[in-house]
Order: C-alpha cells, then structure tokens, then sequence
C-alpha cells in the first residue's frame, strides 16, 4: 500500500484497522497456528536479542552485574550533550516538518483528483526512493562546489558552508521526515468534513478564524500523530546525521555506532542503546495515549 | 469513500500563498532525486552541475566494475529472500487477525508491530551480537534476516487492510459446497488477495534493497549489500559513479511503484 501514489490505500489501512465488520463471522480458533511463525520469528530475532542487549549494558568486562555502563554514560558530560542534542534535534526536526508539512498536507487532501494523484506522486516517489541516494542528492546540491554555491557564485557572492555542519544535519532531517509528517497529517484531513467549516462561516465566522477554531482542532489528531512519529524516527536516526551533519552534530544513533564498530566497547554501547530505546518507548507511550495505535498503523504505510 | 465530495469542497480551497508554498515543498521534496539524474550523464571528470555535456562514463564505470555488480548481487539475493520470508509469514498471520476472534487480539497485534518503533540502529546491534556469537555474521542470510523483522510489521498491516477487504463468505460458500477450510482459502481467498501479496513482496523487496543499517553491521567482505557500498563510497568522496548507481536505485522504485499501482488497478477491475 506504501506504494499507493493517490493515497487513499493510507486512508483505508487505518478504517480496517479500527473497525471490523460485524458480517465477518468468527470463525473457530483452529487457526491461531497460523501466528506461529511470524511469533516465533521476532522471539528468536527480535524479542531475544533486544533481550540479551538490555542485559548486557548491565554486564561488566568480566561478566558481572555492573550499572557502570550507565554511570560512565550519566557521569561524562560529552554524552549529556550528544543526549540533549539528540532531544533539540528531534524536537526541531518536528517542528519545522510540522510548519512545512501542514500547509502541504492540507494542499493535498483539498485539492482535486488530478492535481492531488500528481502531487502525491512528488511526496511517494522521494519517499520510496532509498535515504542513502536522496541524501547524496542533497550533498550535490549543498557542497562547497554545489549546484547552489555555483548559482551564487555567478551571481557574485561568497561561498556558504550549507553542509557538515548544523544547516546540513537539519536540512537533511526535515526533508527525510516531512513525508513521514505529511502523509500522517493527510489521511487524518482526508476525513474531515469541509461542511464544518462552512457552517461556521456561514455563521459568520471568518476564514481564518473558521480555519483555526473548527479545521485546525479537528487536524489535531494528525498533528500530534505526526509529531511523535517524527520525534520517535528522528531521535534514532543514522544516517543522515553521518552524512550532511558536523562532528560536533552527532546524535545518539552515531554514538551507538562508533562504540560496536571502532571502541568494540560492546556493553557500553548496549546501555546507550537501551537509554535511547527508553526515549522512543516513552514517547511510544505517550503517542499511543494520546493519539491512539490506529494511527501510527496509517501513517507508515 | 465518500470522503471525495467532502475533500474538494470549495470552502476549503487553499488560497493562492499556501498553494504556491505547497509547490515549492513538493520541489524541495523532488529537487535530491531529479538532480541526480542529469548528473549521471555527465561528461566532466569531476562532479560539477550543470553537465557541460552527454556521456556514458559514469555508467561504464558502475556496470564495469565487478565490485559494483558484485554488491547489486548480494543486494538482489538479500532482498528476494526477506521478501518472501516476510511474505509467507506476514500472510499467514494476517489470516487468524483478520478472520478469527481470540482474546489478546490487540496484543498480538501490538507484538507484530513492535519492530516498527525500535530504531533500526539498535535491532542491527542486537542481531550483529546475536549473530556474532553463533557465527553468522556477515552472511547473506544474516542480512535479510534483520530486514524481515524490519519489513515485517508493515506488511502484516497491509495484507490484514487487503484480507479484510475480502468478504469471508466467499470463503463459506465455497466451503458449504464441499471445499475443505484450506482448499477454499487456496481457491477463492488467495487469488483475491493475490495483488495485495505481491505488492506487499515488491515493497519488501524495494525496502530491503535500500535499507543501509542492518548490512552495516550484519553484512561482512562476503556480503556487501549495494547500499554499503555507496555508503563506504560516499564516506571518501562525492564522485558522480554514485549519481549513475543512484540513477539505477531511482528507476528500480519507479518501476516498483509502477508495478503495484497496475497491481491496484487490476485488483480493482477483478
């Protein structure tokens, strides 16, 4: 359904998944085997080694039981900073994804059948196409000798450093995670009725007004959605931090990383592991409250 | 849906600023893919833009090289296997969601999904200690194990959406007519849902080639997926082989896109 180009696969997704037809008899039992695979499937590769890294980030070099590894992690102010960036950066990226992406989102569930298929089309095809190949794009673009640097040094300006730095990182994460926010915010605006709107101005309401006091609160549940789902990716995002941010811009993720594959430090890394997992488990938490499972199921897809 | 009246209403027409602010994004969304295109024919020597002029060489130099071709191999062999091994398991489990009733439905269903929140950098490092430990690491297999459990979740969503929007009494009838539970579902339900299965694999397929992390740590010198190898060729310098292999990955998602786009259509003519 992801590769849907009108979007209305998002829609349906999110329907089936939150009420079931009556008509569909229960059939008996008899076929909860057919769970089998797929449960132990993620007992033995997932579940497991989740497990086995929860415990060993309590795990000594010898192999006792230690909180070291978080002590080490609490104690070092280096790694306070890469944890606060982790937090600001996520938190940025959401909310520039949210200013960019609900104006985009509300172009595109209120516009007709033919502009709507062509402009999906421009959020799907960038959306589907591989991280690595869009950010290289972006280095193209944004390097020393890219295509803008060129532009402004035929119009006769200085170079800019617009990548390796806080710009690159963050420009990187907002056009990574846009779709991600505007795809949320779209099939929630789908489903909201424009005759709430109408009615208001009709009585008397303006444009803005009518759009703040009834359109906007009835897109809260996509905003909130959006957010948290951009929050909880961006927080644990590897890639593009590596590639277009600063070394003074990396992120959890980078930490993780560097400590499995350069330190070899393998029960420090766990337990920087498990500290980011309990950040995305928290905000997990809180986006299952207040926005409900159902979304989270329509908007990856 | 209904909604389609309701959604072009003009009441909600976006004025004329926040329709061309619209446009704008979508170029910032499309501005990445469609400036490597023109950048893969280039015939300069060095990455520069625009091309002075049309060449082939970055091409001879992709599809030239053994370990580019090598790479694209791991890649296609890691991809086809977690896109059936995610297939399989994810339609067998869609069955007893969609169609059976149980308690713990929602935690079921929560367990399958839970791939979906963890951030892939620490399922990589789980599965790299796992796999490390009992000497699988750096195997093919390695890989597209990781990408199933990433896939996973996602296509259990989409193949439940597409069984459920297959009457069950279909299934009944032909059962009531004689058809055991298996043959009805292998004669009646599965052509049904067989455009949903496909498309759940070609996205499987699509994601796992261009995942990067999980091959990060799980692949090895034997199994470098395609996606390490731009990443370890990117990391040294920007050279415009990488828009030719990046031109490649492009076409390779339009051309899933496509695919399951026909797929929808057909399944909507059946």
């Amino acid at each position: 359904m992801a590769l849907d180009v009108d979007g209305q696969a998002t829609v349906r997704v999110s329907e089936a998944a939150a009420e079931r037809p009556p008509v569909r008899k229960a059939l008996p039992g008899g076929q909860l085997w057919l769970l089998l695979p797929a449960l132990a499937f993620l007992a033995i590769f997932f579940a497991y080694p989740l497990f086995d890294v929860v415990l060993r980030s309590f795990r000594d070099g010898q192999g006792g039981f230690t909180v070291q590894n978080y002590e080490a992690f609490f104690s070092r102010a280096i790694y306070i900073r890469v944890l606060l960036l982790t937090i600001e950066i996520a938190f940025l990226t959401t909310v520039f994804s949210l200013i960019v992406g609900y104006p985009l989102a509300y172009v595109l569930a209120n516009s007709g059948p033919t502009v709507r298929s062509f402009m999906m089309l421009c959020v799907m095809l960038p959306f589907m196409t591989s991280i690595l190949v869009r950010t290289y794009g972006w280095m193209v673009i944004l390097r020393p000798n890219g295509v803008i640097n060129t532009v402004f040094a035929g119009l006769g300006l200085g170079e800019i450093q617009l990548i390796y730095n806080r710009s690159g990182l963050m420009i990187g994460m907002v056009y990574t995670m846009l779709p991600y926010m505007v795809l949320t915010l779209y099939s929630v605006m789908r489903g909201i009725d424009g005759r709430f709107v109408a009615v208001a101005q009709s009585l008397g309401a303006g444009r803005w007004s009518a759009f703040w006091r009834i359109y906007f609160p009835l897109s809260m549940p996509g905003v909130a959605g959006g957010s948290l789902l951009v929050f909880i990716l961006a927080a644990g995002f590897y890639i593009t931090p590596r590639l277009m941010g600063g070394d003074r811009d990396q992120m959890l993720a980078s930490i993780i990383a560097y400590q499995v594959d350069v330190l070899l430090n393998f029960n420090f890394a766990s337990a920087i592991a498990v500290i980011l997992l309990v950040i995305t488990l928290a905000c997990f938490g809180l986006y299952a409250r207040v926005v409900g499972l159902k979304q989270l199921l329509s908007s990856k897809v | 849906m209904g909604s389609d009246v309701m959604g072009s209403d003009a009441l909600l027409n976006p004025g004329l600023p926040v329709r061309v602010f619209a446009w704008i994004m979508l170029a910032f969304l499309m501005a990445p893919v469609l400036i490597i295109i023109p950048v893969s024919f280039s015939s300069a020597q060095y990455l520069s833009f625009p091309p002075p002029g049309f060449s082939l060489q970055w091409y001879e130099r992709f599809l030239g090289n053994k370990d580019w071709l090598a790479a694209i191999w791991v890649s296609i062999q890691v991809a086809t296997l977690s896109a059936v091994l995610t297939v399989i398991i994810a339609t067998l489990a869609a069955i007893p969601l969609v169609r059976s009733d149980f308690s713990r439905k929602t935690l079921i269903y929560g367990l399958l999904l839970a791939p979906m929140i963890v951030p892939v950098i620490i399922t990589a490092i789980a599965l790299y200690f796992i796999f490390a430990r009992i000497g699988m690491g750096g195997t093919v297999i390695a890989i597209a194990i990781g990408h199933t459990i990433v896939v996973m979740p996602i296509a259990v969503v989409v193949l439940s959406a597409t069984l459920q929007g297959v009457d069950s009494r279909l299934e009944n009838a032909a059962m009531s007519l004689g058809a055991s539970r298996f043959q009805a579902f292998r004669r009646v339900t599965l052509p049904l849902i067989a455009p949903g299965i496909i498309s759940a694999g070609l996205f499987a397929f699509l994601t796992s080639f261009d995942e990067l992390v999980i091959p990060l740590f799980l692949g090895g010198p034997n199994a470098q997926t395609l996606a390490v190898r731009i990443w370890n060729s990117v990391m040294l310098e920007i050279e415009p082989t990488i828009a030719a292999v990046s031109t490649f990955l492009i076409a390779l998602t339009v051309l899933i896109m496509v695919a399951a786009n026909l797929l929808k259509k057909a399944r909507r003519w059946a």
